[in-house]
């Protein structure tokens, strides 16, 4: 049974990793360069926040794991990332509106949890605040960009939006242990920063000329271990090497 | 014969430490970059560095920690360890004077002060060229070699050049 200061911190990492690995696959597959060089390097802020994430999480278990073991050997019922994570890249424009979607809401989660009490959570928060800054800004230029584009972006950027709007609802969830934790003063309380989140989407989707989704219903599970068909399939490609080669480094 | 610990003095070690070269901007060594926080002589003769990173994904600590040991255990430290720490967050602001005067003399236009400008598509912050100081230049990448650089090009001279972001 894993503390659930430990598992708190692993579905942090959980989130960034799984995002991280999306926006990678889109290496070398983007419209075009300078895309390509911004999908890859805000992929990298979210890998490089997930090894400090993985590397807190191993010392709280104390076991002796490293990152990489935490990272790539676990099954799928194992990872708690959120659900709108997984969720295959589409194109341009879905992933657009899924990077927006999540950066609009971590950029405050970030702000809170670098006054946690658990220092090293608070230090990796704090360096994060200022990676989301930009994939906030980024992601919200470029839906203006699709929304206010072509009638083809305007299309795609509203069926993106409403494709991913059922995810959402989940980030704000508290389940248990993220309440236990709250108590403590380690965990961020999630439900709060849905305000500040429709107040930013809403601002955003206005100003790229789309309509924002009505519907209530929220999907939910990742938490818990529950994912969506696509997270199998992510899953191959991140574990392959490691389970190929156990034990394999660089 | 490898030389004795207790000749070597904590600003020794700072000074080897600060020495080392960043791999991807190798004009800018670590103190210039301000990413060096501390050096510590223990005891037992072992030198613990501590370092920070610019970005949570620079995939040039890894680089810069390996280099470090070796530095200074060539300089005869019998041994040496880094430690990454992530608070205080690394700013632009740390980097020197002297930092940002190689990197323009290298062709990189060196960050501005923060708070910075956030756009991302739509305006920029005048950047002027390193090369001939003329304000007249436009983004063409937001993330140029590596996630700390924009990519500009100068309309006056016609260079492109690498921009340090601040953050």
């Amino acid at each position: 049974m894993q503390s659930d200061h430990f598992t708190y911190v692993q579905r942090i990492a959980d989130d960034q990793l799984v995002l991280g690995q999306r926006l990678a696959e889109w290496c070398g597959h983007a419209p075009n360069v300078e895309i390509d060089l911004m999908l890859a390097n805000l992929g990298l802020d979210l890998l490089g926040q997930a090894r400090a994430l993985y590397s807190h999480a191993a010392v709280l278990e104390g076991k002796g794991r490293d990152e990489d073991q935490i990272a790539f050997l676990r099954t799928e019922r194992e990872y708690g990332n959120l659900l709108l994570l997984e969720q295959d890249n589409g194109d341009f424009a879905k992933t657009i509106v899924r990077q927006f979607f999540y950066a609009a809401f971590m950029l405050p989660f970030w702000q809170k949890m670098s006054t946690s009490s658990d220092e090293e959570l608070a230090a990796i928060a704090a360096k994060a605040v200022k990676e989301m800054d930009y994939h906030d800004q980024h992601s919200a230029e470029w839906l203006v960009r699709l929304g206010d584009g072509t009638e083809e972006s305007h299309a795609r950027a509203q069926n993106a939006l409403e494709e991913l709007w059922p995810f959402c609802g989940e980030m704000f969830e508290m389940d248990e242990i993220a309440s236990s934790l709250l108590e403590q003063g380690i965990a961020v309380d999630s439900a709060p920063l849905k305000s500040t989140w429709q107040r930013r989407v809403a601002d955003i989707v206005d100003q790229a000329c789309l309509a924002l989704p009505q519907s209530a219903f929220a999907h939910s599970g990742g938490r818990a271990g529950v994912h969506t068909e696509h997270m199998g399939h992510l899953l191959i490609d991140l574990q392959y090497m490691q389970r190929t080669y156990p034990g394999m480094s660089w | 014969m490898s030389a004795l610990p207790q000749s070597f003095t904590q600003k020794q070690a700072f000074e080897i430490a600060a020495g080392v070269c960043d791999p991807e901007i190798p004009v800018l060594t670590i103190a210039d970059l301000g990413i060096l926080r501390d050096v510590e002589l223990e005891r037992d003769g072992t030198v613990a560095v501590t370092i920070t990173p610019t970005y949570s994904g620079c995939p040039a600590m890894q680089t810069i920690e390996a280099d470090v040991i070796e530095a200074l255990q060539s300089a005869g430290f019998s041994s040496a360890r880094v430690n990454l720490v992530h608070a205080p967050a690394w700013t632009t602001d740390w980097m020197s004077a002297e930092g940002k005067r190689k990197l323009k003399e290298y062709g990189i236009a060196p960050p501005a002060k923060t708070p910075c400008g956030r756009s991302a598509l739509f305006e920029s912050d005048a950047v002027s060229c390193p090369r001939c100081d003329s304000k007249l230049t436009s983004l063409v990448s937001a993330f140029g070699s590596t996630a700390c650089k924009a990519h500009y090009r100068c309309e006056s001279c016609l260079e492109p050049f690498d921009h340090f972001k601040c953050i």
